[in-house]
């Protein structure tokens, strides 16, 4: 099973996620997710400790999976927070905005 | 329209700023999330799938132009240009950053506006007939009561921590607009045999997870009492109500364990003692409040108006928009505008900043200034002169608000579900979408006729699908969305809750599923019967039958 960690930004509440060198991404693209349950433990730890320092909001492992070469969450919720709304293709991640 | 003193002014004002502060105390890490989520909720911000929302009241669904346009203004400003219109006659936005809400208080305090009290365990925006005060078969005008009740139970020291959130709904007329039965409290303005102006009260009403209709626990309110009476209800409420299991801390499982007689014992004892204390209101204090909702300068017209007659013969679109949108008023020449924000294929509810500073100026040139939202998610203008219809349609063609779907299959009422919010377990605007466009021929809805379709994305009841005539409710089963159809409900007078007819559909199935429902109807329907007269009749079995097979 690979895991992120996602989270909302406390200024502005946009979806983050855990990305390279521990710095908060907007993109799942720019996020190496984990398969040991170990690190998944410590990013986790490291997700907490941010929202202790008011980087960000309710951090969370979520599964992820590859399709079609781009990472997506497996659950139908976080995928919606990956992508945007899907009744509005025009705002969120998925146009950019 | 109600307008702030100079204290109600000062008191936003002061309560934007110190939320603004609170604000920077939590950005700056003086404040921890944990410490920060109530308040900012007492505020009316929310954190969704997406980023933060922000729901703002509007006072049993009345909004003037100027508010409209600030509105628009924090649309454009401050999220990606809309907003949506919720089923507690507010408006929501869907994309704020925590860092802009100190300006965006500040904005909405100079136009009177706030977002207090629209979420937590407190009593919530009241809500009315959109047609308060100009329905031609009012009884009483509710907005004065609504007012009343708006000043007695915002920041009333001891429901601040209410077991549960708490709301209230006012209607004055005989055809129940407001949903009053699916009420923690129900108000029916009435009149008794003496011709006195009294409330019909009705409490324990509700969707969610454990719908129940509310019971009428006193035929005969007189007004004056309305306060107490409501306090008594809130005290009983306050001092029994479960805080142990949050589903069942809502006034309507209380009602229900108790049962609805016990409960309005304790009630009139409460009052009995406090009936007669500050509360009573004085009939001059009524009359203060009747005034600021005194009719606007009317003109003395002629009921019908020739060039609107001759302007239906013309112009065949109109001709639809006029039969399906207008509702009768009280006044000679003038008429109820319905403004559909359910166009077919689109979010219902949804609206952007151009067509809420657009609508603004219509409300201005033939709308007294003044607008209503409805529980339907939709716009009202209450007092156009029928000569000015036909101008009025043009250019709400021109904005994109003309949909002649008032009351009809495509006027669905549906909550944000998963595309926004951080509780849904289905998406529910996707089918809302591809329902209306199913049904997208205007002689097609016509011919259906008179139906509600509500639905929500999850069994928080929202979308209010347990009162719809007919309900979706979207589940997660296993990762999947999955639907489920009842029949049945209905929101008004006769009030009902739908019933589950069997196992869920997927997004398409069910879409072809209300379809289904709908041919048997038409096959079946008496005429001149409406969808939820013909289900009354036959039951759920000739539905049954058909979408699941009959029993063998
Ligand atoms: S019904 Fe559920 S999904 Fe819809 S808005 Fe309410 S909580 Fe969210």
């Amino acid at each position: 099973m690979q895991q992120v960690v996602i989270a909302n930004r406390l200024t502005d509440g946009v979806v983050v996620f855990l990305g390279r060198n521990r710095c908060w991404v907007e993109s799942l693209d720019d996020c190496p997710p984990t398969e040991q349950t170990d690190e998944a433990s410590a990013l986790l730890a490291l997700g907490v400790k941010a929202e202790e320092e008011q980087e960000i909001v309710g951090p969370d492992l979520i599964e992820v999976a590859s399709h079609q070469g781009t990472l997506v969450p497996v659950k139908m919720r976080e995928a919606m927070r990956a992508r945007g709304p899907s009744t509005r293709t025009d705002l969120g991640k998925q146009a950019g905005n | 329209m109600y307008e702030y003193d100079e204290f109600d002014a000062d008191f936003v004002n002061q309560r934007a700023l110190q939320f603004g502060r609170q604000v920077e105390s939590r950005l700056s890490g003086k404040l921890s999330e944990d410490q920060f989520r109530p308040i900012r909720l007492m505020n009316g911000l929310y954190l969704q799938l997406h980023a933060y929302m922000l729901r703002v009241n509007v006072p049993y669904g009345c909004l003037n132009s100027a508010q409209m346009r600030k509105l628009a203004h924090i649309a454009r400003v401050y999220d990606k240009d809309y907003g949506h219109l919720t089923t507690r006659q507010n408006m929501q936005f869907n994309w704020i950053k925590l860092s802009d809400m100190p300006e965006i208080l500040l904005e909405l305090a100079s136009v009177e506006m706030h977002g207090i009290q629209s979420s937590g365990n407190c009593i919530r925006n009241i809500t009315a007939d959109e047609y308060a005060g100009v329905a031609a078969e009012e009884i009483e005008d509710p907005r004065v009561y609504c007012e009343l009740l708006r000043q007695w139970s915002s920041l009333h020291p001891e429901f601040s921590f209410l077991p549960r959130k708490f709301k209230i709904a006012v209607t004055g007329s005989e055809k129940d607009r407001a949903v009053v039965k699916a009420h923690d409290i129900g108000l029916r303005l009435h009149r008794n045999e003496n011709g006195e102006e009294g409330f019909e009260v009705f409490v324990g009403g509700g969707l969610g997870r454990t719908p129940f209709i509310g019971k009428s626990i006193r035929a005969f309110l007189p007004t004056e009492h309305v306060l107490s009476y409501c306090e008594a209800i809130l005290r009983v409420y306050n001092q029994l109500g479960r805080r142990d299991n949050k589903y069942k801390a809502r006034i309507k499982i209380l009602v229900h364990e108790m049962g609805s007689e016990a409960f309005s014992e304790l009630v009139e004892k409460e009052w009995a003692e406090i009936k007669q204390g500050a509360l009573a209101l004085p009939q001059a204090e009524i009359e203060r409040v009747r005034e600021f909702f005194a009719p606007p300068a009317y003109e003395a017209l002629p009921e019908e108006d020739p060039d609107f007659e001759a302007q239906r013969k013309a112009e065949p679109g109109f001709a639809l928009w006029a039969r399906q949108q207008l509702a009768a008023h009280k006044r000679a020449g003038y008429a109820i505008v319905n403004v559909s924000c359910s166009p077919v294929g689109k979010p219902p509810g949804d609206i952007s900043s151009a067509q809420m500073e657009g609508f603004a100026d219509l409300a201005d040139t033939y709308n007294f200034g003044e607008m209503r939202v409805t529980h339907n998610q939709n716009l009202v203008l209450t007092d156009v002169r029928k000569r000015d219809l036909f101008d009025l349609w043009k250019k709400l063609v021109a904005l994109g608000l003309a949909t002649a779907n008032h009351g009809l299959i495509g006027d669905t009422i549906c909550c944000p579900g998963l595309d926004y919010c951080a509780l849904a377990t289905a998406r529910s605007i996707p089918l809302a979408e591809k329902i209306s466009e199913r049904f997208a021929d205007p002689e097609r809805q016509a011919e259906i006729g008179e139906i509600y379709l509500n639905m929500s994305g999850c069994i928080n009841a929202c979308g209010h699908h347990h009162v719809g005539n007919i309900g979706i409710v979207g589940v997660d089963k296993k990762n999947t969305e999955l639907y489920q159809l009842m029949l049945g409900g209905s929101a008004e007078e006769d009030a009902s809750l739908g019933k589950i007819l069997g196992p869920g559909f997927d997004e398409d199935g069910i879409v072809d599923a209300v379809e289904t429902v709908i041919n048997i109807y038409i096959d079946m329907r008496e005429p001149n019967e409406k969808f939820i007269e013909t289900y009354r009749r036959l039951g759920p079995e000739p539905f049954k039958d058909r979408l699941y097979g009959a029993p063998a």
